[in-house]
C-alpha cells in the first residue's frame, strides 16, 4: 500500500526539504516504519523511548485523528493520505 | 528589546532566536518567550505600572511588545483593563462571601478577552513585517483578528466552522477579512490551518505566533491581582477551550510574585468545561496527564475544543496548584447565564454560563471554600450569542398604548405570579 504523507517543516530537514513523500505499509505503524528506513532519525522524532507516539505530534489519516480510530493500527488502503501535525497550534 | 532573550522550548529547553515559529525542532513542544527576569525587575514596579494607560499596555515591561517612541502600542490600544466587579447578589446566590467577576465581556473593541492576545499577536505580526494575519477561530477570536487586522492595516485570513453563530460571522465580516467557513469542527479547522501556516507565509496568531498570542492572556491575571490591591484571590475559576487562558493566569501570579509586585501566597486554580466537551476537565477528574480529544457537542462553541493545544499543562496547573476543574450541563450552561445576568447584570455568552455553574458545583462540592477571596473569569459578551435564550425568554406581555390596558395586565400578570 502507498499513501501519501505530508511532512510539517520541523522534520523537513530530514526529508531533504519535500513537504510530501510516500510511504508504504498497511498501518499507520508501518508508514513510520517505512520512513525511518527512507529517512533515518525520523522514527525518534515521531516515538518516545515507549514506542508511543510524542505528546506534541498528532496524526491524521485522510481527516481524521487516529486517536479516534484505531491508534498507529489504523489501516490504510490506496488512495489515503497520512498528515503529520504538531499538536500545539489553537485556541478558539 | 533587552528583556526578550528569545523563544525557549517547554519540554526540552532547547533556545531559538525571537522569530514566527511555535514549536521545538527537535521534540515538537510549544515553544515559549524567554525573558530575562533581571531586566524585567530592573524596570517594573507597581508605581510605573499604575501611571500607564487603563489597558492591556500598562504592562507592557512584562510583554514581549516594544512600544512605539512616544509609548504608544503598536495596535489594540484600548485592549484589557476590564472591570473586577465585586459580585456581593450572586455570591450571596452561591454561599461565596468574597466574589469578584473579571468581565473580559466589555473587553474592548471586540468584547472577549481575545483582545488581550491578539493585540500582542498582531504587534509582533507588524514588527516581524508580515502582510497578512490569519486565525482559526470559533469566533471570539475571529471577530478580534478581523478587527486588529483593519487597525493596523494587515490583510486577514479567518477560518470557522460553518456551524458558527451568526452574530460572531456578521461581527467578523464587517470588518472585511477574508472569512474562509471550513465544513467541519473547529479541530478540523485548526488542522487544516496548521497545514496551511506550513505552506503560507502568514501570520496565524495562533499557530506561528503562538508563543506571542499567549502572552496577552497573562494580563487578565495582571489586572485580577492589582485590581485586588496587590495580591492574588485564593481561588480563580477560568474557562476552559485550549487551556492557554488559565495556564497563563497561573503564570501571572507567579511572575509577580517573583518581581516583588504583589506577597507570596497560593492560588488555587479551576478550570471549566462543558461537558459536551470537556477533555481538560476530564484529564483533572481522572487525575492523568494523558488527554483523550472528545468530538466536541455543547452549545458553549467559544470551548468547544476537542483537541485542546495547552491540555496537558492546564491540567499541570490546576493540579500543582490544589485546584481543580468541574464540567456544566447543557442546562446548567444557559440557566447559569441567566443567573449571571439576573444577579450582576452582566451578560455573558454560553462560555460564562459554563464558568458560573462550574463554580457552583465546586463551592457545592467543598472544593472552594465559602470564606475565601474567589474570582471568576467572564471571557465573553452574551451579545454575540443570544440564540441559545431565544426558546427561553419571551416577551412579558403585548398591549395597546392604553393605559387601563396596561392596568389589567399588569393585574393579569400579578395574578398569574408572573410578577410579585
Amino acid at each position: 500500500m502507498s499513501v501519501l504523507v505530508r511532512i510539517p517543516t520541523p522534520l523537513r530537514s530530514l526529508t531533504k526539504g519535500a513537504a510530501e513523500v510516500q510511504g508504504s505499509g498497511d498501518t499507520v505503524g508501518d508508514i513510520i516504519q517505512d520512513l525511518e528506513r527512507q529517512f533515518p532519525g525520523l522514527r525518534d522524532r515521531l516515538v518516545d523511548e515507549g514506542g508511543d507516539l510524542r505528546r506534541f505530534i498528532n496524526i491524521y489519516v485522510n481527516e481524521e485523528d487516529i486517536r479516534f480510530l484505531e491508534g498507529a493500527k489504523t489501516t490504510l488502503k490506496t488512495g489515503d493520505s497520512v498528515s503529520i501535525v504538531p499538536a500545539i497550534a489553537g485556541g478558539r | 528589546m533587552d528583556r526578550v532573550k528569545g523563544l525557549t522550548c517547554r519540554e526540552c529547553g532547547r533556545s531559538y532566536p525571537s522569530s514566527p515559529i511555535h514549536v521545538c525542532e527537535f521534540c515538537f513542544g510549544p515553544l515559549e518567550v524567554d525573558y530575562d527576569h533581571g531586566a524585567m525587575r530592573a524596570r517594573v514596579s507597581r508605581a510605573r505600572i499604575e501611571a500607564g494607560p487603563r489597558s492591556i499596555w500598562r504592562y507592557a515591561d512584562l510583554l514581549p511588545v516594544e512600544l512605539t517612541a512616544d509609548g504608544e502600542p503598536p495596535v489594540g490600544q484600548a485592549a484589557g483593563f476590564t472591570p473586577l466587579v465585586r459580585a456581593r447578589n450572586l455570591g450571596e446566590e452561591l454561599g461565596l462571601e468574597q466574589l469578584y467577576i473579571k468581565n473580559d465581556s466589555v473587553c474592548h473593541p471586540t468584547w472577549s478577552f481575545k483582545d488581550r492576545v491578539v493585540s500582542v499577536a498582531v504587534a509582533k505580526a507588524k514588527e516581524f513585517g508580515f502582510d497578512t494575519v490569519a486565525c482559526a477561530s470559533t469566533g471570539n477570536l475571529a471577530n478580534s483578528v478581523a478587527a486588529h487586522a483593519a487597525e493596523a492595516h494587515l490583510k486577514a485570513y479567518v477560518f470557522i466552522p460553518t456551524d458558527l453563530e451568526q452574530g460572531k460571522i456578521t461581527a467578523t465580516l464587517v470588518y472585511d477579512p477574508v472569512l474562509v467557513a471550513v465544513q467541519g469542527t473547529y479541530d478540523e479547522v485548526n488542522r487544516l490551518c496548521s497545514e496551511v501556516a506550513d505552506k503560507y507565509r502568514w501570520a496565524f496568531v495562533n499557530i506561528n505566533l503562538r508563543p506571542y498570542y499567549g502572552e496577552g492572556s497573562k494580563t487578565v491575571g495582571y489586572e485580577i491581582a492589582e485590581q485586588l490591591g496587590w495580591r492574588a484571590p485564593a481561588h480563580v475559576v477560568v474557562p476552559c477551550a485550549g487551556g492557554a487562558l488559565l495556564t497563563k493566569i497561573a503564570r501571572a501570579f507567579h511572575e509577580m510574585q517573583d518581581l516583588g509586585l504583589i506577597p507570596a501566597g497560593r492560588t488555587k486554580m479551576y478550570a471549566a468545561q462543558a461537558l459536551g466537551c470537556g477533555p481538560i476537565v476530564t484529564m483533572i477528574k481522572n487525575d492523568t496527564d494523558v488527554l483523550v480529544p472528545v468530538k466536541p457537542n455543547t452549545i458553549a462553541k467559544s470551548l468547544a475544543i476537542g483537541n485542546p493545544a495547552d491540555g496537558y499543562y492546564a491540567y499541570r496547573a490546576a493540579k500543582d496548584s490544589g485546584g481543580y476543574g468541574e464540567h456544566a450541563t447543557e442546562d446548567e450552561i444557559v440557566e447559569c447565564m441567566q443567573l449571571l445576568a439576573r444577579t450582576e447584570g452582566i451578560f455573558a455568552e454560553t462560555a460564562g454560563g459554563v464558568t458560573v455553574a462550574a463554580t457552583r458545583r465546586l463551592i457545592e462540592a467543598g472544593r472552594i471554600p465559602r470564606d475565601e477571596p474567589t474570582v471568576i473569569c467572564i471571557t465573553g459578551s452574551g451579545l454575540k450569542t443570544p440564540d441559545v435564550l431565544h426558546d427561553r425568554l419571551s416577551v412579558s406581555v403585548t398591549i395597546r398604548p392604553q393605559l387601563s390596558v396596561f392596568d389589567q395586565a399588569l393585574a393579569d400578570l400579578k395574578s398569574k405570579g408572573d410578577i410579585a
